[in-house]
Formats: C-alpha cells, structure tokens, sequence
C-alpha cells in the first residue's frame, strides 16, 4: 500500500525547542482521495503540513510522492514535487490580476522582438487553468476585488497550473458561507474525480462528513488513527480528538442552590461570523465552563462579553442589571475581567516589568490621572506574587524573561488585580507546564470560593470537569446543550459536542 | 537566573545602565573635541553671562532637546512624527506674523504658536488613531504641506520680528545660562511630572509595547496617542519660536529643516527603542546634545557641510551598536574565542 499511495508520510517528527510539535506521525494520500486531518489546537497539523510542503524541513521522517522520495526544503521545491498547499489567508499577491497570481514566476516569456512576458499567453493559461477547476472568473481581474472563496479557488487553480498532484487545504472553509463551501466541495470533488490526492484541514465535523473519505486525527504531536469516514462515529472522532479522560479527577462540588438571580446571564448572543446564539449564565461563587471544539464559538463567546468583539444582538445582565459593554473598558468599568486565550499577542507587556504588567488594568479602570503609587503597586505585586506563586527573581523584571506559566499567573494576576465580580478566562492553562496547570486550577477554586463568578473556555474536557461545577456546550457557534452536577464528565461532553447538527440541505447546481 | 536580588535602587540602576553608552558618547566627543579643535571646551564670560563653544551647544542643542522631547513619546507609542520641522516652520510664520504683521503682542502670540502646534500634532494624531494611516505616512502629509501652510501663513516673505521679548528667548541668558536652556529645563520638568506623576507613562510604554494586550487590558489606546502626537506638536511649536528668535525672523524655508532627522536620532542614541515601549526623557536630552556637539565639533574641524553627514552616521551607528545586546553579545563570543584560540 505504501508504494502506491500518492503522497506518503513515515515517522515525521520535528521539535521547536522544548516542544515536540510532532512525534513520529505517518499519513497516506491516495490517488482520488479526500483525506481530512484533524485535530485540536497544537496536536501539529499546522506543523505536518509544513513539513510535507516544504516550510520546516522534519528531524526525522520520510515524504514520499508515489513511491519517490521527496524531501523539500522550499515551497518551491515541493510544488516541483506536485505537492501544493492552499492556506486559509490565501498566499497570493492582492494587487496583481487573477491570471497574473495564476502564472506568477512561471510565465510564459518570448525573445522576440524584445525579451518579455507573452500577455496573451498568461492569460490563457489561467483561463484554462480555472476551467479545469470549474468555476469562471474574469483573469483580468485584480485579486484583490475577488471574495476570498473565489481567491482559494483562484489559488487552487495555480496548484494545479504547477502540476501538483497533491493539493493541501488549510482550513479552507472559516471564513467562506455555506454557499461558498457547497461551490469549493464539488471543486474538490472534481478534483478527486481526476485522481488528485487531497489533504484538508478543518474542524467542522459536518464538513468532514460531508466530503471526506478518509480521516486522520493527531493529538499533541502524535497519531491517533486513520480510519475511514463511513466507519467512524462523530462521538468516536471527538473522543479521538480530544482524548478519553484517563482516570477520573476529583470533580468540582455542585453548586449548592441556584440563587434566584445570577450573577451574570447572556441571552441570545449574535456576533456576525462568530456567534450565533449563545447562552450562558453564572453564579456567584460558580464556575462554568465552555466546551466545544475549534471554532465553536468558545473564545469568541468571551470575546463578546468582554466588548472586544461587541455583540450585535442578545442581552446580557450584571447582577440584574442589562449591561452591554462595547470595548473592554466598559466592561471592565461594570466588574468583568478578561484572560485572553493569546498570552503573546493580547496579554503581556512584554518589556514591562511584572509589577507594571500586574497593576496594568486596574490603572486603566482607575484613569490616567489616578495613578497607582509606586507603593501600592510595589504592594500589589508583592501579594500577587506570593499568593499566585509567580516565580520571578523580582517585581521588577521584565515579563517577558519569565516561564508561560509564570506570564499566565501575571495576566491572571493583572485580571485579579481589579477585583472582578466575573472573570472570563480563555484557554487558561493553554502552554503552560502541569505544575502552573495545577496552581491555575487551584486559584480557580480559591476565587470561586470568595464569591467571584467564573466562566472558562478550555479544550481540555479533564479541567473544566475538574474546574467546573457546570458546563456549557458549544457548537457551531450555538450554545447546544448544558451539563449539570454528575452529568459533568468528559464522556457525556464528547457526546453532547458530537451529536449531529442538523445537515443544511443546500445543494447547490454546480457545473461539471 | 542570575538576577539581582529585588532592592529599592533596581529602577534607578537601570536607568543609569541604560544612559551609560550615550554618556560615554558624548564624553568621547568632548574628548576628541578638546584635542583636536582648540577652543572647543573653553568657556568664558561676557557682561556676567558665560560664552564659548560649550555655551553655544547648549543653546542650540537645547531646541532638538525640546523637539527630542516630543518625538520621545510619540516613538514610544511605537509612531514616529515626520513633521516636526514643518511645524517649526510654521510656529515661526505665525509668531513673527502674529507680532510683526498683526500687531498682537508677544504673550497672546507665543500661546497661539504654540497652541497651533498642539492642533498640528491633534491632525496627526487623528490620522493615526481614527484613520489608521501608519505613522511614516500620516506625518509625511504634514510634512510636506506643513512649509506650504507657512508660505500661506508668511505671504511667501521673510518676516523679520523686532519684538524685544522674542529675541530673548533664543539669545539672552539667565543666571549665566541661556535662556533656551531654562526652557528645555521647563519643558523636562513639565513633561516628566506629567508622565511619571500621571499613569500616562506606563500607559504609553504598554501600547507602544503590545498595544492589542494593551486595547483587552482597558488601556484607551487612542487617547493615549493622540497625547503623544499631541505634545509632540507642542514641542516642536515652542522649537518653533526658538527658531524664528534666533534669527529675529520667520524663513520658512530653511526654519527647522531635517529637525526631524535630528530629533529621531537624538531619541535612538538616548534609549528610546524605535519599535515602541519603554522611553527615557532624559537620554532624548542626552542624544540631543551629543548630535549638537558632533554638528558643531565636524564644523570646528573644517568638515564641510555636506560630507558632515557622513561622519555623523557613523557616530550614531556606533552608539546604536553599544546599545544592541545582540552586539555585545557577538562581540563577547568573538572575544572569548580569541581568548581561547591564544593560549
């Protein structure tokens, strides 16, 4: 089998520092096939794909394209090789026409009478390339002016202008409507109706059920299996995904009584292109979890609460009353903190000492003219440090010389630092060592148990079980299901994510 | 880790650590200056008021000082303001047209200056904040149209000043310093109580630094730039009338030009990195004076004014390297191997 599969991947192993990224994965592609590969956040698909398509060279492994050993070390390379990868931002130039992106750096030239490129000939290559395809477009137009659905097919057109046999998707179908994902399906499946083999990254398991055939699941840089479509059960799949829970974790004590008011509920939540509606309410001293997969609408649920993303329609109420916060400052202003999922991008300060990270939000809240005292932020930090054992030689060094889990403890520290009366955290342990896993979690329990009330997004179903006296389930951007007391365990949240949305009917006439 | 234990004296230690290379420089140009260039350090006094090389560095160096000044907040917003020389050009097209031409004397013109300069820095500022231009951008316009505002404001001509008051600044003394100086003290002061008395420091570190973490943590972003394009404005305002009293005239082509220059550089050698975050007022000062001695130590030389750039770079490139850890850190490596390779 292995000589004859189109592209085939053997041990393919790589390590960024400290991190294996991946851990001996094997992956076959055959001809005509439509392969998805799946997996949460950091199981490494980002990562093999890069590997096969030549952006990180593997430590260890083999590629092979139809029995040939391919090794690329560029991009280019492995277009050579046939092997083509379409990303979810389409890596193509905006302002350059249609057909130009199609020919890029392969155009047609001629000598006479003067060295140049042949027009005419680029643009009737492209038209033939999007014919293949099976869609119509105008090559002339600038890239730029097309909707992004049409620049991935823009983009695939050029893989196979390139000869590749081998098409990788990256999440091709985030930002595209259901329409547009019907219009890319049956391209796809053309595709595989010519023999191309086809490797797609997704995480909407309708999707995957829709058109793949088969389905590989990696998990924190390791196989977990290949099986066929037909075979697989979502609920299997999930559990594939996200792992069983392997023993069971002391669970957090139900929430003794609902009060008559929460202290915080959402109703209806719609934020155009990341929330359909969601609802969620907490109590105080009650922690709720979000769970769901990759895009469910977990980070962007808190997103929304917090005003980072407002929300377009829904309510929501503090405490009674309607609170509608339209940036972080509002929402801080009402008692709401926020721990975002990206420590790097929208958390830390980096060259910022841990005091002035620390007290960094509460002097926003405060106001310019406010300025916490050297003393009392000194004071801030002190107690911050001691209580969430943040290990730093001093208040005073810079954020970014500490550990992950140090920099979360910050962060959380810095939401805790204004005294919320809810607390939004986003992937809290996401990076960070089992000891700092350990004293998150601890620290969740402890702030629950003076009053706060605390919602979390997590991926990994053990702590929300363990964090969580409640828990939300989230599908496609949609709250679909509540779990409460004994009902809270992994199996029975795999279950509730996995059951099947109902199937939209488009089908849309396609050509071809 | 081998990390100092946590005392009072850190924040002062680091400040005094990253001042050190810019000090060094400008010692070693003094140095250089008092060997090669006689006269370069001596100091006399006229009528009470001390005269000689040194005197005149600190006057002049004291206008980039104050531009420096501005462009150190606005760089540590993680912008940079390119208009600053045209803004001097206007601020002394209004001055010496306000005083000479329009009859208002001097304490309702010097404010109106000034203010002028403040609504300069408010557009760019607006540009950069609602409008989104990246900063290179949004003050190129002013830069470029900002000489024509003064042309308009001047009628084209050279508007001569004769207002007592106004020659002052630039060129009278007090307590044997000039005046310039006690303005740039004045501005210092101002500026550093308003920053470090004020969250607007850290707030302005923490958006130049990360400004999405900044935006989720409830830092009001743009405010926090509009101040900085803001007062940057100012700043090049009152260089503006410093400029326009030197000369006891308004020449709008030639007041304040490459001043941006200058002042960019005068905030680098002093600490200020250009990707944003951390600032140091006090080394903006520093490198405001070292570029001033270099000017006036290349001119003493008899380097001619168009290869004085030159030398010039190379200074600046210097002082930029000492400042790089990645090169001391490669210039350590190169010198342990050698070490190792003589036995």
């Amino acid at each position: 089998m292995t000589d004859l599969a189109l592209l085939s991947v053997r041990g393919a192993r790589k390590r960024f520092g400290p991190v294996l990224a991946l851990d001996g994965v094997d992956i076959d592609i055959e001809r005509g096939e439509i392969h998805a590969l799946m997996g949460e956040n950091g199981a490494g698909k980002s990562t093999l794909i890069r590997c096969v398509s030549g952006v990180h060279s593997p430590d260890a492994g083999s590629v092979s394209v139809a029995g040939v050993p391919a090794r690329p070390r560029t991009p280019r390379e492995a277009e050579l090789f046939g092997i083509s990868c379409v990303h979810q931002e389409v890596h193509l130039i905006p302002h350059l026409s249609v057909a130009e992106n199609i020919c890029l750096g392969r155009e047609p030239t001629r000598r006479f009478p003067f060295p140049g490129i042949r027009w005419g000939a680029v643009r009737e290559r492209a038209r033939q390339a999007v014919e293949r395809v099976g869609f119509e477009i105008d090559v002339r137009r600038e890239l730029c002016t097309c909707s992004i659905a049409a620049q991935q097919l823009v983009a695939i057109a050029r893989s196979l202008d390139c000869g590749a046999r081998v098409v990788i998707l990256d999440e091709p179908t985030s930002s595209l409507n259901e329409r547009e994902v019907e219009a890319l399906f049956s391209v796809l499946r053309r595709l595989r109706a010519n023999g191309l083999g086809i490797l797609l990254v997704t995480h909407f398991l309708d999707q995957v059920y829709r058109i793949a055939d088969r389905i590989t699941v990696l998990r924190d840089g390791r196989l977990v299996g290949t099986r066929s479509a037909a075979d697989l059960s979502r609920a299997e799949l999930v559990a594939m995904m996200v792992g069983r829970a392997i023993h069971r974790e002391p669970r957090a004590e139900q929430h003794a009584s609902r009060a008559e008011q929460p202290r915080f509920a959402a109703r209806g939540l719609r934020r155009r292109g990341a929330l359909d509606a969601v609802d969620c309410s907490v109590d105080r001293g009650e922690a709720v979890g979000l769970a769901g997969l990759l895009g469910s609408g977990r980070s962007e649920t808190l997103r929304a609460i917090f005003g980072a993303d407002p929300i377009d329609a829904g309510t929501m109420t503090l405490d009674g009353h309607p609170v509608r916060p339209g940036s972080p400052r509002e929402a801080m202003r009402v008692g709401i903190a926020f721990l975002p999922e990206d420590r790097k991008r929208d958390g830390i300060i980096p060259s910022l000492s841990v005091r002035e990270n620390i007290i960094l939000a509460l002097q926003a809240r405060r106001g310019v003219f406010a300025r916490v005292s050297n003393r009392e932020a000194l004071l801030l930090a002190d107690r911050f440090i001691a209580a969430l054992r943040i290990r730093t030689p001093s208040p005073e060094t810079p954020v970014h010389r500490l550990s992950g889990g140090n920099q979360q403890k910050t962060l959380i520290a810095r939401a805790l630092a204004t005294d919320p009366l809810l607390l939004l955290l986003d992937e809290p342990t996401r990076g960070i060592d089992i000891g700092a896993k350990e004293d998150v979690l601890d620290l969740v329990r402890s702030e629950r148990e003076r009053g706060v009330a605390i919602i979390m997004a997590s991926s990994e179903l053990e702590e929300l079980v363990r964090a969580c006296g409640r828990v939300v389930v989230l599908r496609d951007r949609r709250s679909v299901a509540e779990l409460m007391g004994s009902a809270v365990d992994p199996t029975a949240i795999v279950r509730a994510i996995a059951e099947a949305a109902p199937e939209p009917d488009v089908e849309i006439a396609t050509r071809g | 880790m081998a990390e100092p234990r946590p005392h009072p004296g850190v924040a002062l230690a680091a400040i005094a650590r990253d001042l050190l290379w810019p000090l060094v420089a400008l010692a070693a140009i003094l140095v250089v200056g008092a060997i090669f260039a006689p006269g370069f350090l001596t100091i006399g006094t006229i009528d009470g008021r001390l005269v000689g090389t040194p005197i005149d560095i600190l006057n002049h160096g004291s206008k980039v000082a104050i531009v420096a000044l501005g462009m150190t907040l606005v760089i540590a917003t993680g912008g940079v303001d390119l208009s600053v020389g045209a803004v001097v050009a206007i601020a002394a097209a209004v001055t010496a047209t306000l005083v000479s031409e329009q009859g208002v004397p001097w304490p309702l013109a010097v404010p109106a200056a000034v203010l002028v300069g403040t609504m300069a820095g408010l557009w760019n500022g607006m540009l950069v904040t609602v409008l989104r231009l990246q900063p290179i951008v949004a003050t190129l316009v002013l830069m470029v149209a900002g000489r024509g505002i003064a042309q308009l404001v001047t009628g084209g001509l050279i508007v001569t000043v004769r207002e007592p008051a106004i020659d002052l600044i630039g060129n009278g003394a007090s307590v044997g310093l000039p005046n310039t100086f006690w303005l740039l003290a004045a501005v210092f002061l101002g500026l550093a109580l308003l920053v470090r008395r004020t969250a607007l420091g850290l707030l302005i570190a923490c958006v130049g630094d990360n400004d999405s973490a900044s935006r989720l943590a409830g830092v009001p972003e743009r405010s926090v730039r509009l101040f900085a394009y803001a007062v940057c404005g100012s700043c090049a305002a009152i260089a503006g009338l410093i400029d326009c009293s030197y000369i006891r005239a308004a020449d709008v082509n030639n007041a304040g030009q490459l001043l941006e220059l200058d002042a960019i550089l005068a905030v680098v050698i002093g600490g200020t990195a250009l990707t944003g975050g951390r600032f140091s007022l006090i080394g903006s000062i520093i490198g405001a004076m070292l570029m001033q001695s270099l000017t006036r130590l290349l001119y003493m030389l008899d380097v001619s004014a168009e290869i004085a750039p030159a030398p010039k770079a190379m200074v600046v490139l210097a002082v930029c390297l000492l400042q790089s850890s990645v090169f001391r850190a490669f210039v350590g490596r190169v010198a342990r191997r050698q070490e190792a390779g003589t036995p």
